[in-house]
Parts: C-alpha cells; sequence; structure tokens
C-alpha cells in the first residue's frame, strides 16, 4: 500500500493522482508493497501535464520502481502471472493458441510447481480439481474445443467446488486461425454458472490471473479465463509483478458430501451454486473488470479485445463501458443502461453481453449482433468496429481507407516440412488405397488435405471413430484412416477397441513421429519424457493396439515407399481392423536431435523435366528451366529418390 | 485517435519474423515507450505466409488496419505484393529481392508474376531493395538476414539506432552477437543510401 506520507503533496493535483494509485493499488495489490515511495523529482517533471495525464504518468512511475517491465507474448505474460499468483499445480493439453502458457512454466529452472502435459483435457481437469480439493492453487489450459472434452468434469465441478484457487484457460479462437470451430467460452461458464474473465489486453491478463485465483478461493468455485488469439498471440509491454513461491502443501480432508455427488449430495450443491451468484456479480464489478465512463447520452458497451478496438476509435461524448468478467450484475448493468438513449453493444462471437443488455434495456433502443450491427462469426479488427460505429450512427464515416489486396497471387499456405513422414505416408497410402475414403485427425497431418488423403476432421480421434461409422454405413469402398501419436493417445484408443469389438473393417495408420508436433513439440507418453524432461515409462502402441484386440498390427517406415506400400497392400486384401504404424521421428525434432541424413541433388543430364517430384509438394524441391532443382530445405528423406522415375536424384558428394 | 508507428513485417514461416519483432519490442522498452504485436503462431507457421504486427507507441488494439502501415518490411518479394494493401500511401516498403515461390505453383499449376513485374507493383510505394541474402552473409551468417533488414528499415523507425543495436545484442544468441551487430550496420548503412 503507498503511504499518504511518503508522497511530499506538491499540489491538489497531485494529491487526486495520489488517491487514483491507491485506488488502483487496491484492484492490483500485487503490484504494490509498503516498499514503494513515490519521488519528489519524479513528480516534479510531471507539472506541465493536465490532471487526467499526471494520474496515469504516476501510476506508470509507481509501477516501474517496483516491477521489471518486459515486451511478453500474451501466454508468456499470462505463464508469469501464474508463477507470481504462487501456482502449486499445472496440467493441460496443447493446442493452439494457449500451448506456449505450460510450455513457458515448463521451462523454469527449479519451478516451484508440479507441472504436466496430460493426454487430454478432461484428464488435465480431473487431476488440477484434485489438487484444488487438497487446497492448493491449481491451474489447467487448453483451447476452446478442448473444453468440450473437460466439459464433464467442469459441470460437476461448480457443483462441488474447490478449497485452493482453481483457474481453468481456455483461450478461444475468433476466425478459427488454427481451429475447427469458433465456440464462445463463455457460454459454458454461464452454463456451469462459474465465474469467467474475459480480458482486453495482454497487460490485463497478467493482471486478472492472481485476481482469478483469489476469487476462485473467496467463492469456493472454478474460475474460467477466457483469452482469445488476439491476445495469447499478441505483445505488449507488460509490467509485471513480483515472484511469490508457494509454500502450500496439498491435503485432502475427506467430506463425502462435498466430494461424492449422488443425488441427495447433489441436489444440495446445486442449491449453493446457485444461491452463490448474486455475491459473484457483485465482487466482479468491486474488481474493477467491469468498468464504464459515462459522457453523454448513447453508450457503447464492449467486452474482451473489441473493448480495446472500440476505445482507439469513440469519439468523444459518448459513454462507454467495458465488460471483462461474466456473470455481470444486471442491476448495476440496468442502471448504466437506464442512463442512456441508445446503447450498441460490440463484442466477438456470442452476443452473451448483448443478452443481458436487452434483459434489462427496458425501453432503451439496444443495437447488436441481434439486430444486424456485428456478427456472430470471425474476430473483429479496428476497421470491423469502425464499421459498426457508422452504421450505428456514432461516427460519421469509417475512418480508414477501403483497401483491395492485390488479387490471384498464388497462395501459400502452411505446408508440411521438407522431409515430413507424413508427406511420404500420404503418398504411399494413395497409390495403395485409391478410390478409398480417409477420414482423419487433427495434427500436422490434417495438412494431408492437399494431397487427397483427408476427408473428414471433426475433432480429436473421431479419425478412428468416423471410419467405423462409415464402415457399417453400407459404402463399399476400402476406409482407411490416419491419426497422429498424440491425437491416438488423446481419444483415438476408446475408437479403436470400439471398432475392433463392433467387427467394422477398415485400416488404421498411426502416424508417430513421437511428439506433439502441431502445437510446438510438446512431450506425450510416447515420447518417453515428461513435461520436465524426465524420463518416463515407454508405451507401446504396438502392444496397445493388439490388446485392444486387433490382429494385424504392423510397424512400417515410412520413408520406405515400397516397404510401406506392401504392408498397405497386405492390410487391403484382409477383413476387420487393421492398424499400421508408420514411425519416423519429426523432421523438426530430428534435426534438433542433430540428426544428419546427409542432403540429395538432381543430376540435371538425368532429369527428364517429368514433374513428378515438384508434384510430390516437398518445398525442397523447386523447378527451374524445365529441370528439378533441390534447394538446401532438403533435410535427407530420400523419398524423392524413389519417386524419380528415371533414378536422376542421387546423394550429394556420392555421384 | 492515438497515433502510433505501425510496422508490418511480413515473410515466410521460419525466416526469423518472431526474432525481428522481439528486436523491436525490446528497443521500446529500452526508450521506455509502449508498444503492441501480434503475430502467426501454431498452423500458419509451417511454411506459410506470417505476418507481423509492431504499433510503437500503441496503447490499445494489436492489429494494424489496412492501408494504415507507416513502414513494411518483407523478406520476400510475393509476400511484401500480397500484404502492399496495408500500407498507407506515403508508407515506406523495404523488401528483401528474393522469391521464393510457393509449392502450390507447382501442385496446382497457379502461375505467380515474376519479380520484375511483382518490382513494378511495389514501385508505386517509396521502394528500398535489397539482397539481404548476400549480405547476411557477408556479415557472417545467412541466418542474420533479418538483422540486416531491420538494420535496412532502422532509418525510418521512430527509434535510437543505438536502442536497437542494444537490443539486437540482447535477444541474439551470444556467440552471434559480433556477425548480427554487423549485419545490422550493413542494413542501416545500406538503408541511408537507398532512402
Amino acid at each position: 500500500m503507498i503511504r499518504t506520507h511518503d508522497l511530499p503533496v506538491i499540489s491538489r493535483a497531485h494529491h487526486r493522482a495520489m488517491l487514483r494509485a491507491q485506488k488502483i493499488a487496491l484492484i492490483y495489490p500485487n503490484y504494490y508493497s509498503t516498499r514503494v515511495f513515490i519521488g519528489c523529482e519524479s513528480l516534479g517533471s510531471v507539472k506541465k501535464y493536465s490532471d487526467r495525464d499526471m494520474c496515469r504518468k504516476i501510476t506508470v512511475l509507481v509501477r516501474i520502481r517496483i516491477m521489471e517491465r518486459k515486451y511478453l507474448l500474451g501466454n508468456e505474460a499470462i505463464a508469469h502471472a501464474c508463477i507470481e499468483s504462487g501456482v502449486d499445480f499445472v496440467s493441460g493439453y496443447p493446442g493452439t493458441p494457449s500451448s506456449e502458457v505450460i510450455d513457458v512454466m515448463r521451462a523454469q529452472p527449479e519451478p516451484s510447481y508440479y507441472i504436466e502435459w496430460s493426454v487430454n483435457e478432461k484428464v488435465a481437469l480431473e487431476n488440477a480439481l484434485a489438487a484444488a480439493w487438497c487446497g492448493i492453487r491449481a491451474l489447467c489450459t487448453m483451447k476452446h474445443v478442448g473444453l468440450n472434452v473437460a466439459a464433464d468434469p467442469l459441470m460437476t465441478s461448480a457443483y462441488t467446488g474447490v478449497i485452493g484457487g482453481l483457474v481453468i484457460m481456455s483461450a478461444d479462437d475468433p476466425f478459427a486461425h488454427s481451429s475447427q470451430n469458433e465456440q464462445d467460452t463463455r457460454c459454458y461458464a454461464k452454463f456451469a454458472r462459474v465465474p469467467c474473465l474475459d480480458p482486453e489486453s495482454v497487460q490485463e491478463a497478467h493482471d486478472m490471473m492472481p485476481a482469478a485465483f483469489r476469487l476462485s478461493e473467496e467463492f469456493g468455485l472454478p474460475v474460467i479465463f477466457r483469452p482469445t488469439t488476439r491476445i495469447c498471440h499478441s505483445k505488449s509491454d507488460v509490467a509485471l509483478g513480483e515472484v511469490v513461491p508457494s509454500t502450500r502443501l496439498g491435503e485432502f480432508h475427506k467430506d463425502p458430501r462435498q466430494y461424492v455427488v449422488i443425488p441427495a449430495h447433489t441436489r444440495i450443491l446445486h442449491k449453493k451454486l446457485n444461491e452463490k451468484q448474486p455475491a459473484i456479480k457483485k465482487r466482479l464489478v468491486e474488481l474493477g473488470y467491469n468498468r464504464f465512463e459515462i459522457r453523454g447520452k448513447t453508450a457503447v458497451i464492449a467486452s474482451g479485445i473489441a473493448a480495446s478496438y472500440v476505445q482507439e476509435l469513440l469519439p468523444a461524448g459518448i459513454s462507454f463501458m467495458k465488460i471483462g468478467a461474466y456473470p455481470i450484475d444486471e442491476e448495476w448493468l440496468g442502471a448504466f443502461v437506464g442512463k442512456h438513449e441508445k446503447v450498441l453493444v460490440i463484442e466477438e462471437l456470442a452476443p452473451e453481453v448483448e443478452e443481458v443488455v436487452r434483459q434489462v434495456a427496458g425501453c432503451v433502443p439496444v443495437f447488436g449482433k441481434k439486430n444486424g450491427y456485428g456478427s456472430y462469426e470471425g474476430e473483429l479488427s479496428p476497421p470491423a468496429v469502425a464499421a459498426i460505429l457508422v452504421k450505428a450512427g456514432l461516427l460519421p464515416a469509417n475512418p480508414f481507407p477501403s483497401v483491395d489486396p492485390v488479387q490471384n497471387l498464388p497462395l501459400r499456405p502452411p505446408i508440411l516440412c521438407a522431409g515430413c513422414l507424413h508427406r511420404s505416408a500420404a503418398y504411399a497410402i494413395k497409390k495403395v488405397f485409391k478410390d478409398s475414403i480417409y477420414p482423419s485427425d487433427i495434427g500436422c497431418y490434417t495438412l494431408g488435405l492437399q494431397m487427397g488423403v483427408v476427408d473428414t476432421t471433426i475433432c480429436m480421434g473421431a479419425s478412428i471413430t468416423v471410419a467405423s461409422g462409415i464402415a457399417h454405413s453400407g459404402d463399399p469402398r476400402d476406409i482407411l484412416c490416419t491419426i497422429g501419436d498424440s491425437t491416438f493417445l488423446h481419444t483415438g484408443i476408446q475408437g479403436l477397441l470400439n471398432a475392433v469389438y463392433n467387427g467394422a473393417n477398415m485400416t488404421v495408420v498411426i502416424l508417430d513421429n513421437r511428439i506433439t508436433a502441431m502445437t510446438g513439440h510438446q512431450p506425450n507418453p510416447n515420447t518417453g519424457l515428461t513435461a520436465c524432461g524426465v524420463e518416463s515409462p515407454h508405451v507401446s502402441l504396438d502392444v496397445m493396439c493388439r490388446a485392444c484386440g486387433v490382429h494385424f498390427v504392423e510397424s512400417v517406415d515410412p520413408f520406405d515407399i515400397t516397404g510401406m506400400m506392401h504392408v498397405l497392400e497386405q492390410a487391403k486384401k484382409r477383413k476387420g481392423v487393421k492398424v499400421i504404424i508408420a514411425k519416423q521421428m519429426c523432421v523438426i525434432s530430428a534435426r534438433r536431435a542433430g540428426v544428419k541424413r546427409g542432403r540429395y541433388l538432381v543430376d540435371t543430364d538425368a532429369c527428364t523435366g517429368c514433374g513428378n517430384c515438384v508434384r510430390f509438394g516437398c518445398p525442397a524441391i523447386e523447378f527451374a528451366d524445365e529441370k528439378a532443382e533441390i534447394n538446401d530445405l532438403c533435410s535427407g528423406c530420400a523419398v524423392c529418390v524413389q519417386i524419380c522415375p528415371v533414378g536422376a536424384i542421387v546423394r550429394e558428394g556420392k555421384r | 485517435m492515438n497515433r502510433s508507428f505501425d510496422i508490418l513485417m511480413v515473410g515466410i514461416g521460419g525466416q526469423g519474423t518472431i526474432l525481428a519483432s522481439n528486436i523491436l519490442g525490446e528497443a521500446c522498452l529500452i526508450e521506455g515507450r509502449h508498444v503492441k504485436g501480434a503475430e502467426t503462431h501454431g498452423m500458419a507457421q509451417r511454411g506459410g505466409s506470417v505476418e507481423s504486427h509492431i504499433r510503437i507507441d500503441g496503447l490499445f488494439g494489436p492489429l494494424i488496419p489496412p492501408g494504415q502501415a507507416d513502414l513494411m518490411i518483407s523478406f520476400d518479394l510475393l509476400e511484401a505484393l500480397r500484404y502492399s494493401h496495408y500500407l498507407k500511401k506515403e508508407g515506406r516498403l523495404i523488401v528483401n529481392n528474393h522469391l521464393v515461390l510457393p509449392t502450390s505453383v507447382y501442385t496446382q499449376k497457379l502461375v505467380a508474376p515474376t519479380e520484375d513485374e511483382i518490382i513494378a507493383a511495389l514501385k508505386k510505394h517509396t521502394l528500398c531493395l535489397l539482397d539481404a541474402d548476400k549480405m547476411a552473409a557477408d556479415a557472417g551468417s545467412p541466418l542474420s538476414q533479418n538483422v540486416v533488414m531491420l538494420g535496412a528499415a532502422s532509418m525510418s523507425i521512430p527509434l535510437k539506432a543505438e536502442s536497437l543495436l542494444e537490443a539486437v545484442r540482447r535477444l541474439v544468441p551470444k556467440k552471434t552477437v559480433e556477425i548480427n551487430v554487423k549485419a545490422f550496420e550493413m542494413g542501416r548503412e545500406f538503408g541511408g543510401i537507398c532512402r
């Protein structure tokens, strides 16, 4: 806390600034300690600013005095905030845009917390919930669709509640930059009746985390923290707080009425959960994440990152309300709305704020996506927000020029790396299983879409289940599905068990690169290492498949095209569920591990320019002057050597 | 409206745009200025087209609206053209004179514009073309290409050269500090001439 007598009060303006700094200190106590002293020299230098500017200036000065400022990725700032909060237990499953939080935390030297990559989100959340029951602080991270997998424990964890703080970070992905849908985690929070924090900036994401743990402990409920891609993967200068290592020790106190949700108990727990709601709403307003400023008769209400876009554009004389926490206090909201003649709501994805505004608006006209001011899908941007403001008559014209990108440029979509096992496996599959149906799954190999070996993807693990579903539907074509090792361990095993049990005819190719590559090379049980790099027991996919009842289980090297095609042909002839495990290290992990396979080049005299190799789609192969050419991306997988019909591709230095 | 100095950095995944953006961010911290940025991660990284937004003195959102960037740094000719609508009319363009054809040209038989066509189209902005690959090799490592680009752009960035250089020293691997400092200075010298 800042003591007033530490500060030489030079003028009334300085005094007011001081009071404001104190108010902020109440909201963000972790920023300020009794050691804080604002020197008079720093006050002297701000004389030329107006009162308002000075408030900000002094606040900044306070922050600089006691903390470090860093330029960080949103997820790095969130990870740091968790460490500042003294988190004790961390679990999660990787998923863009959430993965870097655990990646940063597991890279810390001698962490004071337990940390794991779990096999899926349900497993992660149940682990974290148990930790919170033991009275320690737990964090569980995932992407929005991961919360679907974890929805089962989520819904009931709101009933049982927690002792230690439990924060569930579920990162949303408006515009589906790297996701299969655009679902809105705020709807889950409402469904489960747990508080949800929705930051507008990287700094606020950082600042919310300690508050989220305290909130969770105060109400004995899990708290959902919902950043979006533009928070997780944006960067900002961030004022960091002090790291306080935790000294808590977990201890489980038996209390069946709390932790055994038989009907007699759960009915009472449900009532208790509902009774907590009014106090939560009040506290969220007090925390300052939902706040407003009245400036006129028209108001804009915005949430999450949309709030920062609105603030960049809002003309003077228009009131502004920022929503950063749910559930919203209807009484407080109604009082604000009632002071205006017109209200515009701007938010990404679901009309969560708008619905509450409409409930309390009475006769005040409300503009939002429900009446065409904004879209239910995609992400917002400054020009998109400006367009909504113009449409609602709050801005005279869009301040951003309308510009068109240059048309008809060849796309540069993400592609499989040079020397990726998935490309060669897809090539072999396409050769043997012509005109088959190819259900696939979620991972780098989804990029096999470009090679025509991905017919379906829905969610994690759904390649095997979709394959068996089609197999039982009567389509006479062969069915071959592809799934990565991490995805197989996530939710693929049950599908395999089910397919064998129910007698499906299909082939499963497990693309085993021993890592969760797509999200940034996180280890999984198949890697043989834990999140912290400790060796773990070896998991055998082969034995696991046999234990599920599969008789045909073959391991192949996908770089050996002929060998893989031979095994595929054998599988094609047989009935029942066949599993082929295509094993090869991810080319990026191989490079990091120092694996050198040598490089290949094209003998231009022998090359006939047939183009078979460039059509393979490897970025290391180019075409110049009617001849193929291998560039320095080549990692030496030698698959193109097997594809070239005239033997024109040879190992460097071995001509 | 808050006036930030908006820089859009574009290229192909793996060319070092993230390190370059971190250097700019660190230089802002050294000068005690606010900075916001946005990046492409995850799926979009794998050899795909990548963009990095940096807003020096930015206070609000991290995204630069199209038509608003003050400066664009492109590691590839085709990517420069793809994102050129982000530049404002009087914006400046620093481009590595190098073209990597996307594999879609081969696999889907798409037609790519030639280097000359791209350069002609880019010339409606103030354009500075440089052979960053060669300059980086001359500085001691082809990997310092991103720092050469930053050096060439540094004349147009409202940050002190010392701050940028200090940021380079802090962020590049220790063994390569000397090479990268040289790369920055070579780039800066060239940027001064092609102004």
